[in-house]
């Protein structure tokens, strides 16, 4: 039994982690709050201390009319939808393959982990020089010795190669997360719909895909929240050109290079709104699985 | 019960998951083959890049050019400063949580968690103008600080999953016996949460070694970690690919190596226990 002394002292020993992520929490989400109601263009004058004019929601309003608004959500549910795509079902098929009986199964599962170890500005500088530079690369000299014209990757082709890029990286994730959820299946329920005469397809859609279903939507929840804010990928390959310009990337743009922090605060305020919403029903699930 | 499966089905299987595999891989181990190739070479066709020679010229070089290991030391005080820093917060915290739990001890869990979703680059300019004004900006403190801020919640969430396992009985048993709360979790709670705080290390020290948003926006020259070491790369001059690839070989190996022995933690660290 927990004593009353006892619960102090819990409080007590909860309380640095509650303060420090209450202000890593509040402060700075105060201060964006303040800054997207104010003009602020640190390079042209503006500064905190001769106080900033207030805009009501000027900056909001003109976040979304601006011309590169519309692109940069288009570039974004592109890269995270076709991520999505991509990882869940591969991820699927993956953890199918390494969940069946096979020679050297521990070393082939850290083969297809492995990509998601290496930090972002190397897979993203990799991939760009190595593999889909126009002139050097590897697809490059593929291409050439079948006879083809080479492809520019990032400007050519610039969102299906940052997709390939980033779903290289969250493949692994995918496939550990689906193969965890497939060795929790019972495999008696299996064996007894085989004898019942269901055939494999008929397994896969009314046994093994029900089950996996909170799995892909723990993946996909996750992943969404992650791929919302990549950065680096696009940092060190195409620096927001050639229609890679995600919203993260031109709030970034817009708060750091041309410094125009109060327009830039009104689009960080729409990416926390939006990111919350696919933190509620990732929430949700993770509270219920407190409960059990 | 483990399905019989015939030689040939299984032999198929290893072929196929081979094949993916290395599929899957060949970028990495296309980067350390190029890196123990001269620079002229590493822009062949692949098969005449096999076929060069082999050279461990490019180490040499990437560490003298860019002073690796300065970069390299950054990153390794970042990404264990960090996580020491953050079990230090952590540990009381999921303590209490684990064993002393009341009713809002889930909804302080859930909260937590959540301050994990908020979009970094929603509080850049903040953060970058906090940093200016305390004189943290490019320095290893104040990146230490982000970076164990960013990682708290999955450090409480972990350490609160590995504490629940343990059964509350034995602490009770414990202070029957007369042991203090000090000897209690020095002599019974230390020794049985061991493993599951090395693993809680483990997957932190790797996503601090990893993040690449604040140590890209936050570093320039003096508290560079490795990820922007790399990134500097992204303006080359001249040859440069057996260089990249042998200043990334360097940048992944130790974490490539350290995350093999986390799968199982990822999992656990990375859904949130949503996933079992």
């Amino acid at each position: 039994m927990a004593t009353q002394h006892s619960r102090s002292a819990a409080r007590l020993m909860m309380a640095p982690a509650v303060v420090f992520l209450l202000g890593w929490m509040l402060v700075p989400l105060t201060m964006t709050l303040y800054f997207s109601f104010k003009k602020y263009l640190p390079m042209r004058g503006d500064s905190l201390a001769n106080g900033l004019d207030w805009v009501g929601f000027a900056n909001y309003a003109r976040f979304v009319t601006s011309s590169s608004f519309w692109p940069s959500v288009y570039a974004t549910l592109v890269i995270v939808g076709g991520v999505l795509v991509i990882t869940v079902i591969l991820g699927i098929f993956l953890a199918l393959l390494l969940d069946q009986p096979m020679w050297g199964q521990g070393v082939v599962r850290i083969l297809v982990i492995a990509p998601f170890f290496v930090m972002p500005t190397v897979s993203g500088l990799v991939w760009k020089n190595m593999f889909m530079d126009p002139v050097n690369g590897f697809f490059a000299h593929v291409w050439r010795s079948v006879g083809a014209e080479p492809i520019e990757w990032l400007s050519q082709a610039s969102l299906p190669s940052l997709i390939l890029i980033v779903s290289w990286q969250w493949l692994p994730f995918a496939t550990l997360i689906l193969l965890t959820a497939f060795q929790s299946l019972d495999q008696e329920q299996l064996e007894a719909a085989e004898m019942d005469g269901a055939r494999w397809p008929q397994r896969f859609a009314f046994i093994v895909l029900p089950h996996l279903s909170r799995a892909i939507t723990v993946v996909i929840l996750i992943q969404t929240i992650f791929l919302l804010s990549i950065f680096a990928e696009i940092f060190v390959t195409t620096q927001g050109s050639f229609g890679t310009k995600t919203l993260t990337y031109l709030i970034y743009q817009r708060v750091l290079e041309s410094q125009n922090v109060g327009l830039g605060s009104a689009g960080g305020v729409y990416a926390i709104i939006l990111a919350n919403i696919v933190a509620i029903f990732l929430m949700r699930i993770v509270g219920k699985n407190l409960d059990a | 019960m483990a399905r019989a499966v015939t030689t040939r089905q299984k032999t198929i299987n290893s072929l196929v998951a081979w094949m993916v595999g290395l599929l899957i891989f060949f970028p990495i181990l296309w980067i350390i083959i190029m890196s123990f190739k001269a620079e002229g070479d590493a822009i062949k066709a692949p098969l005449e890049v096999l076929n060069a020679p082999w050279t461990l010229e490019n180490y040499g070089v990437v560490q003298e050019r860019s002073d690796y290991s300065r970069h390299f030391v950054n990153s390794v005080i970042l990404a264990f400063g960090s996580t020491l820093l953050g079990l230090l917060v952590a540990v009381p915290a999921a303590w209490a949580m684990a064993f002393v739990p009341s009713k809002r001890t889930k909804d302080i869990l859930l909260w937590m968690l959540s301050t994990k979703m908020l979009p970094a680059v929603g509080v850049l300019y903040p953060i970058y103008l906090l940093f200016i004004q305390l004189g943290l900006l490019d320095s290893r403190a104040g990146l230490v600080v982000v970076l164990m801020l960013i990682n708290l919640p999955i450090i409480v969430w972990m350490l609160y999953t590995y504490f629940k396992e343990i059964p509350g009985e034995i602490l009770e048993a414990a202070r029957m016996d007369g042991a203090t709360l000090h000897e209690e979790i020095l002599y019974v709670l230390t020794p049985m949460a061991i493993p599951g705080m090395a693993s809680t290390v483990l997957l932190n020290v790797i996503l601090a070694w990893n993040e690449a948003f604040w140590t890209l926006n936050l570093t320039a020259a003096k508290a560079a970690p490795l990820t922007a070491f790399i990134a500097s790369y992204s303006s080359p001059e001249g040859l440069f690919y057996a260089k990249l690839s042998a200043a990334s070989t360097m940048a992944i190996a130790p974490i490539l190596i350290m995350g093999w022995f986390s799968q199982k933690q990822l999992v656990r660290g990375l859904t949130f226990g949503a996933v079992k």
